[in-house]
């Protein structure tokens, strides 16, 4: 439907034909500018459109990061956004309505001046034809002359009824106009041709009735009036001669234009203002949101940073007030428990102390009077004798269980620190086995350190590494049978490992990782005969992991075992792996391997073949070649490096005199006197007795 | 060999079984059982080694230590049932020479206590330069510029068995030995602290110490004269 739509006869109400006007002309020029690209997203396809995308994106890149991790701006953008177009649908509609409305108004006021002109005309022609009809018939060169000032006179008087309000136009309808002589003709200088459009022309020549359009009228160049929109009204009529001619009114829109113009420009600040001002409101009423919760953003990133003192400040009694009031209640309850259970390992700490001093001092007392009673026992009876003996070595045992109680309840209370330094592990080694010296002859057996020609040197806490490695060696000399105890050392990457291995009973499978367990027994029906403390082991798993290095045992019935421990050659550095192998090379399956011509042979089933000969591998062997810990495999699946608390299956200990006393002697420090190991318990009574 | 012990500890029974012990090696001890009234008695037994109980009812066994360390030079030996870090080393810094870990053997206790009384015996005149320090052995004194210094018997030991071979470097072990009389190696804090007791008498600036440096691993040593 175009805009020029025929009204079919003068006087019917134009506002069918107005409104498409208005709405076509915004409905287009939406389209236009639609089509025009903006929201066409033409950008695909093109390589050096999307590269050309790429770079303009690039500096908009921090931008894009704010609008994420920034809600105010999100908001604030957002609600301008949606104003604005809410305004500009508005302004739209309201000046679409305004429009319609000047111009319904116009149409129809032009309508009926149009007609009535239309009659005129027709009556003047009637009245022209009838004058001249009285005059007789004219002959042809005079009515062209005649027609011409009559159609002359008639635009003057009909544009005069007018006042200016609309022109008038006559034109010769097409064809008959040129040979009968008389042009176009206008008033108020309007140019004739150009102002009224061919195809209304086209219409008011085929049909009888009258017909409207919109056009610009356009002035002679003499009177140097701009061209304005107007509503032209055409219709044919007959001249005095019965001749069609086709006369227009031509009614300015100017005024409508002016008012529709001036609407727009209001419309235009209103809106603009209220966008700015919606703008401005989401911001500030956003901020009372926000800032709250950015607060407590803040403050929840304080508090878990520890300060457990840190809260919201709260005002009001809002919603964001209880979000504060909630906020802190928290922060308050977690204070509190996180107070309580500091209080409580505090306590317990505390309590382990007191335990430690309360049960120290009568056992003191205790200890000083058996041992008067113990020296003084060649004077008494062989009973009183044996009994002053058993108090002394039993007050022995209960002394070392304490000790070993409070050790590891000060691991368990988190109060064991580790007071790292550089040391040479071959000199706590040496110390280490020559404190166990006495004990290994009583037993039969050699100590023998291999890979002590350089200096292997770790951040380690002497101490609590000394204690480590005489639990390792007092164990291994306890189980080993009476054969050899080997103790190797070596250092690669950032690692130490000392490896304590004997060709004792070994490790049974099916216990694995139990050897570390507090109070384990290999054998519980004979358990407590012993005189370890069952929680040697234990402590010396946990000085490892104080260091953060690893403990781990190796084994096979009958074949012996090796313990072996790895450090971080510097404190604070994960370990990637140990120096030495956990299976040893001289292990029966290795072994096996080794002479079926195989390196890595798998499930290979444990064989029986004599451990012996074990010594003399390990003499001859050279410094511990360095071999991947993750190439120690098949001993247990559980025994992997990382933890430290793998371990794999050990047998019961060897049977063994308890030589508790002679190493303790030696070490002379009660606080840290070795625990035997919880497998080393077998026979324990006849040998203790028999000291 | 002279032999008088005040014993300061509250608990009677343990304080008996330890004159018992005491006696039977030929010391002559005497007993105090209140924190408030050890500093009394120790002025009136003049005695020539404190057997002292960390815990103690009226002032505690550190406070106790520090009154008489402040009069006194007498070597002291602290009982205690803490071996734990804090204990030992704050007990250490307020002045005792040694400790002990309850439950300690008698023959422990008498093998420490002689080790403190020991070098009361008379040592040779000798005299040893160690930095700008100039030490008397048989005198018993150190002097800076003529001015002398107060050390305890154990600082003063200490001081010479480094000052006595400025070349050899001394591990911890081996000054647990020759100072403090342990046949096999203690707990190496004895050394730290103490050390750092004598710098802070004896070092112009205890940060930067001259006299008795550090060898970083192994030990200390005596610094250049």
């Amino acid at each position: 439907m175009t805009g020029d739509s025929a009204a079919s006869a003068p006087g019917q109400p134009g506002t069918r034909a107005g409104r498409p006007v208005g709405r076509k002309t915004a409905g287009s020029r939406w389209g236009h500018l639609l089509d025009g690209g903006l929201l066409r997203g033409g950008v695909q396809g093109s390589p050096v459109l999307r590269l050309f995308m790429r770079w303009v994106r690039r500096p908009l890149l921090p931008v894009m990061r704010l609008w994420r991790r920034n809600i105010q701006l999100r908001i604030v953008v957002t609600t301008l956004l949606m104003s604005l177009g809410v305004v500009l649908l508005l302004g739209f509609v309201v000046i679409g309505q305004v429009r319609n409305g000047l111009l319904d108004a116009k149409v129809k006021g032009s309508q009926s001046q149009a007609t009535g002109g239309f009659t005129a005309a027709a009556q003047q022609a009637d009245s022209a034809a009838t004058a001249a009809g009285n005059e007789g018939p004219d002959p042809g060169g005079d009515s062209v002359k005649n027609v011409s000032e009559w159609m002359s006179s008639l635009v003057e008087s009909l544009s005069s009824g007018g006042q200016g309000a609309f022109d008038v136009v006559t034109l010769s309808s097409s064809g008959a106009g040129a040979e009968r002589g008389f042009g176009p003709r206008a008033s108020g200088g309007v140019d004739p041709t150009l102002s009224v459009p061919e195809v209304l022309r086209d219409r008011v020549d085929d049909g009888a009735g009258a017909a409207q359009s919109y056009t610009r009228i356009v002035y002679e160049a003499s009177t140097g009036k701009e061209s304005q929109p107007a509503l032209v009204i055409g219709k044919q009529v007959n001249d005095p001669y019965g001749n069609p001619y086709e006369l227009y009114y031509l009614f300015p829109l100017s005024q409508e234009e002016k008012s529709l113009s001036l609407v727009k420009g209001t419309l235009a600040t209103a809106g603009l203002f209220v966008v700015v001002l919606l703008g401005a409101i989401a911001w500030l009423v956003v901020r009372q949101v926000v800032t709250p919760v950015r607060m407590a953003a803040g403050i929840a990133e304080r508090l878990s940073a520890g300060r457990l003192q840190e809260r919201m400040k709260v005002t009001g009694e809002d919603d964001i007030a209880r979000l504060g009031e909630a906020f802190n209640k928290m922060a308050q309850n977690l204070q509190l428990k996180i107070q309580q259970l500091e209080d409580l390992s505090r306590m317990q700490r505390r309590f382990v102390s007191d335990v430690s001093h309360e049960l120290r001092t009568p056992l003191t007392t205790v200890r000083m009077a058996a041992d008067v009673i113990h020296e003084a026992r060649v004077d008494f009876d062989p009973v009183t004798a044996r009994s002053a003996e058993l108090l002394a070595d039993q007050l022995d045992r209960f002394e070392s269980l304490l000790a070993d109680l409070l050790e590891i309840s000060r691991f368990d209370a988190g109060a064991a620190a580790l007071e790292a330094e550089p040391i040479d592990l071959r000199e706590v080694v040496r110390r280490v086995v020559s404190g166990a010296e006495p004990l290994a002859e009583r037993k039969g057996t050699q100590i023998r350190i291999v890979g002590d020609q350089q200096p292997i040197v770790a951040e380690a806490d002497a101490r609590r590494v000394e204690r480590v490695l005489r639990n390792l060696v007092v164990n291994a000399v306890e189980h080993g049978e009476g054969k050899d105890v080997v103790v190797k050392l070596a250092a690669a990457g950032g690692a130490v490992a000392v490896a304590v291995r004997d060709y004792g009973v070994g490790l049974k499978p099916g216990e694995a990782t139990r050897v570390f367990s507090r109070f384990w027994r290999a054998d519980p029906a004979r358990a407590r005969t012993t005189g370890g403390t069952g929680l040697g082991l234990s402590i010396a798993l946990e000085d490892a992991r104080l260091h953060g290095g690893w403990l781990q045992a190796w084994g096979e019935p009958g074949g012996g075992s090796q313990f072996r421990l790895t450090l971080p050659r510097t404190a604070d550095e994960p370990l990637r792996g140990s120096p030495i192998p956990l299976e040893p090379k001289d292990s029966r399956r290795n072994q096996e391997l080794n002479n079926a011509g195989l390196h890595l042979g798998g499930g290979s089933k444990l064989a029986t073949v004599p451990v012996q000969t074990a010594g003399e591998n390990v003499q001859t062997r050279a410094p511990i070649e360095l071999r991947p810990t993750g190439a120690t495999p098949t001993v247990d699946p559980t025994a992997l490096p990382g933890d430290g608390a793998r371990v794999v299956p050990r047998p019961t200990g060897a049977a063994g005199g308890h030589s508790d006393e002679e190493v303790d002697d030696e070490a002379g420090d009660t606080g840290e006197r070795p625990s035997q190991g919880g497998a080393e318990q077998h026979e324990q009574g006849e040998a203790f007795r028999g000291r | 060999m002279k032999g008088r012990v005040l014993v300061v500890d509250d608990d009677t029974a343990l304080a008996e079984m330890l004159g018992i012990v005491l006696r039977g090696e030929g010391f002559e001890p005497s007993f105090v059982a209140d924190g408030d009234k050890a500093l009394a008695a120790f002025r009136e037994a003049k005695p020539d080694l404190v057997l002292l109980d960390l815990m103690l009812p009226g002032r505690d066994g550190i406070e106790v230590c520090r009154l008489i360390r402040a009069e006194s030079g007498v070597p002291i030996v602290m009982l205690t049932a803490k071996s734990d870090t804090v204990d030992v080393v704050v007990g250490l810094e307020s002045g005792a020479d040694d400790y002990i870990v309850k439950p300690f053997k008698p023959k422990e206790l008498v093998a420490r206590i002689r080790a403190r009384l020991r070098r009361s015996e008379e040592p040779a005149p000798e005299q040893l330069a160690i930095g700008d320090l100039v030490i008397d052995v048989a005198g018993h004194s150190v002097k800076r510029e003529g001015q002398s210094i107060a050390l305890t018997p154990l600082e003063f030991d200490l001081l010479v068995a480094l000052a006595r071979k400025p070349w050899q470097v001394f591990t911890r072990e081996v000054l647990l030995e020759q100072v403090w009389g342990y046949r096999h190696a203690a707990d190496t804090r004895l050394v730290n602290v103490h050390v750092q007791r004598l710098r802070s008498k004896v070092e112009k600036d205890p940060e930067r110490p001259e006299i008795v440096v550090t060898v970083r691993g192994v030990g200390y040593k005596a610094g250049p004269s």
